[in-house]
């Protein structure tokens, strides 16, 4: 037995070790490819000596990050928050409409038509009207990442909510269940993955809105320091207020699919 | 199982049909189909595909309504039945909530009803002794994703056992199951029958698992879907896997085989 324990072991050791080399190289591989990329880029505007302020080298804008730290970091919050407040109230919204959807028919016709025409109007073209509704404040810019967060949510929530297979519906029945019990013992549960994919969409897509809710019209936030850099030719800035941007949905992304793996573990 | 009773001359039923006709639109599934079902026995129920098996256990279940004539369960109507949790039903998959782990799964009817005065069973078979019961001690927390095929319809069973019920429907709950999974499953749930004294209505597209298990066997024809034959299999219990090979079993497969064709 224990010759035949010790075989299985050692057997099972080279596909551990395996399966660990695998492992790792998924990680690894990317982050390469993106470190020669940088290095490219680095001495690619060392070598053709590109001007700093077309672009800047990875290196210039890794020393804005440690320079000019309070000013990307006194631009990152309002973003931050118009994009949390934005996440929270658009979805929300969507979720409590999906919920009247699927009771009630009347509810769906009279609104989907409307949810679908507001979201086939570009953000661009919608956000001046809502700087001009709600002023240039916080304001404007959590109903525009709202905006942006609210279909996709509607949508898979409401396709959740309907995803109960027949016959847990039938078990429901049986079980004499009230229309209360099926909602919360069987639909909304059923309902938390397809949630959790349209959050996913939400977490990025809700910083997008904040920036574009920045470009017309605010004087701080991540939106109004990437037109100021613009303008101003800061290039480095510029860079480094893109990479923060993108930090900042890596970073909405990253909290939603961790509440995921904790939630939804089925 | 009522033989008491039936020495005085009455057999309790557990279910009652009276020309029960089920229609869904244009489609009739069942046309005046007059039955009645014995308390305690356990019933196969056989028939081509399209003879309204499954519709009949919804029938009893009220899950779908009766177009005309009547069904009583136990004297009640279904709905009365229903409410008082006279049955339970258990399906072809085996219809776990997957977030739930099977513990939990077999907790869900004791959950469900109780604020509004549905009776709800006491001094039964706790949700762990019925785990324990089909075989699943130890796997109570797992989720259903984490059972086999088999250990989930267990779980459905125990699940069905939980309110205590008097009438057990069984739309091919092991149709999905490899042999040797079903051929246990078949011995436990006699087993089950057995101690219980539970009637049970079990539907199945096997010949041998219908003479296996069934005290009779209700053949049903197609289109519309009226109640053929009910044949009594003398076999005595409890039986076993072998006797499968038995000519007495080969006998009964092939008669019930004679008959399905002329359906």
């Amino acid at each position: 037995m224990a010759v035949i324990d010790r075989a299985a072991d050692s057997a099972a050791d080279p596909q551990l070790a395996a399966i660990r080399r695998e492992r790792f190289l998924k990680a690894a591989l990317p982050i390469c490819t993106g470190i020669a990329l940088l290095l490219a880029w680095e001495f690619g505007v060392r070598i053709f000596k590109v001007p700093p302020f077309i672009a800047p080298a990875p290196s210039d804008v890794a020393m804005v990050f440690v320079n000019q730290w309070p000013l990307l970091a006194s631009n990152f919050w309002p973003t931050f928050y118009e994009s949390v407040l934005g996440f929270i109230a658009g979805n929300t919204i969507a979720i409590m409409l999906a919920v009247a959807f699927v009771h009630s028919r009347t509810a769906e016709r009279a609104f989907f038509p409307i949810a679908v025409f507001i979201n086939t109007i570009p953000v661009l073209a919608m956000a001046p009207i809502l700087v001009l509704i709600f002023g240039a404040g916080l304001t404007a810019k959590v109903v525009i990442a709202a905006l942006i967060c609210f279909f996709p949510t509607l949508v898979n929530m409401v396709r959740g909510l309907q995803s109960v297979s027949p016959q847990s519906l039938e078990l429901a029945r049986i079980l004499s269940a009230s229309k209360s019990e099926v909602f919360w013992k069987i639909r909304l549960p059923s309902s938390l993955p397809f949630l959790f994919s349209a959050l996913k969409i939400a977490a990025t897509t809700c910083v997008i809105g904040a920036i574009v809710g920045e470009w017309v019209g605010a004087d701080k936030g991540l939106g109004a320091l990437i037109l100021d850099s613009t303008f101003n030719f800061r290039s480095a800035v510029l860079y480094a207020t893109v990479f923060l941007s993108s930090g900042l949905s890596v970073l909405m992304f990253a909290l939603v699919s961790l509440s995921e793996r904790l939630i939804v573990r089925w | 199982m009522g033989l008491d009773l039936s020495a005085a001359g009455v057999t309790p039923k557990a279910a009652v049909l009276k020309r029960a006709s089920v229609r869904f639109g244009q489609f009739t599934a069942i046309e005046d189909l007059s039955l009645e079902i014995e308390a305690g026995a356990f019933y196969s129920v056989l028939g081509p595909s399209g003879c309204g098996k499954s519709t009949l256990l919804r029938l009893v279940s009220d899950l779908v309504p009766a177009a005309s004539g009547s069904v009583e369960v136990l004297g009640k109507t279904v709905e009365e039945a229903r409410l008082a949790r006279e049955f339970a039903f258990v399906f072809q998959d085996a219809t776990l909530l997957p977030w739930r782990s099977a513990l939990k799964n077999v907790e869900l009817p004791l959950e469900i009803g109780k604020s509004r005065g549905i009776r709800l069973p006491t001094g039964g078979r706790t949700p762990r002794e019925l785990l324990e019961l089909v075989g699943l001690k130890g796997r109570e927390d797992a989720l259903p994703h984490e059972l086999s095929g088999g250990m989930r319809q267990r779980v459905a069973i125990a699940r069905a056992l939980v309110c205590q019920p008097r009438i057990l429907l069984m739309d091919e709950p092991f149709g999905a199951l490899d042999e040797i999974t079903r051929d246990h499953l078949n011995l436990q749930l006699l087993n089950i029958w057995q101690e219980t004294g539970v009637t049970v209505l079990f539907v199945t597209h096997s010949i041998p698992e219908a003479v296996f298990l069934g005290q009779k066997v209700l053949m049903l024809k197609a289109r519309p879907g009226r109640l053929k034959e009910v044949v009594d299999i003398d076999l005595p219990y409890p039986r076993l896997i072998r006797d499968r090979e038995s000519p007495e079993f080969i006998r009964y497969a092939s008669r019930l085989r004679d008959i399905l064709e002329q359906c």
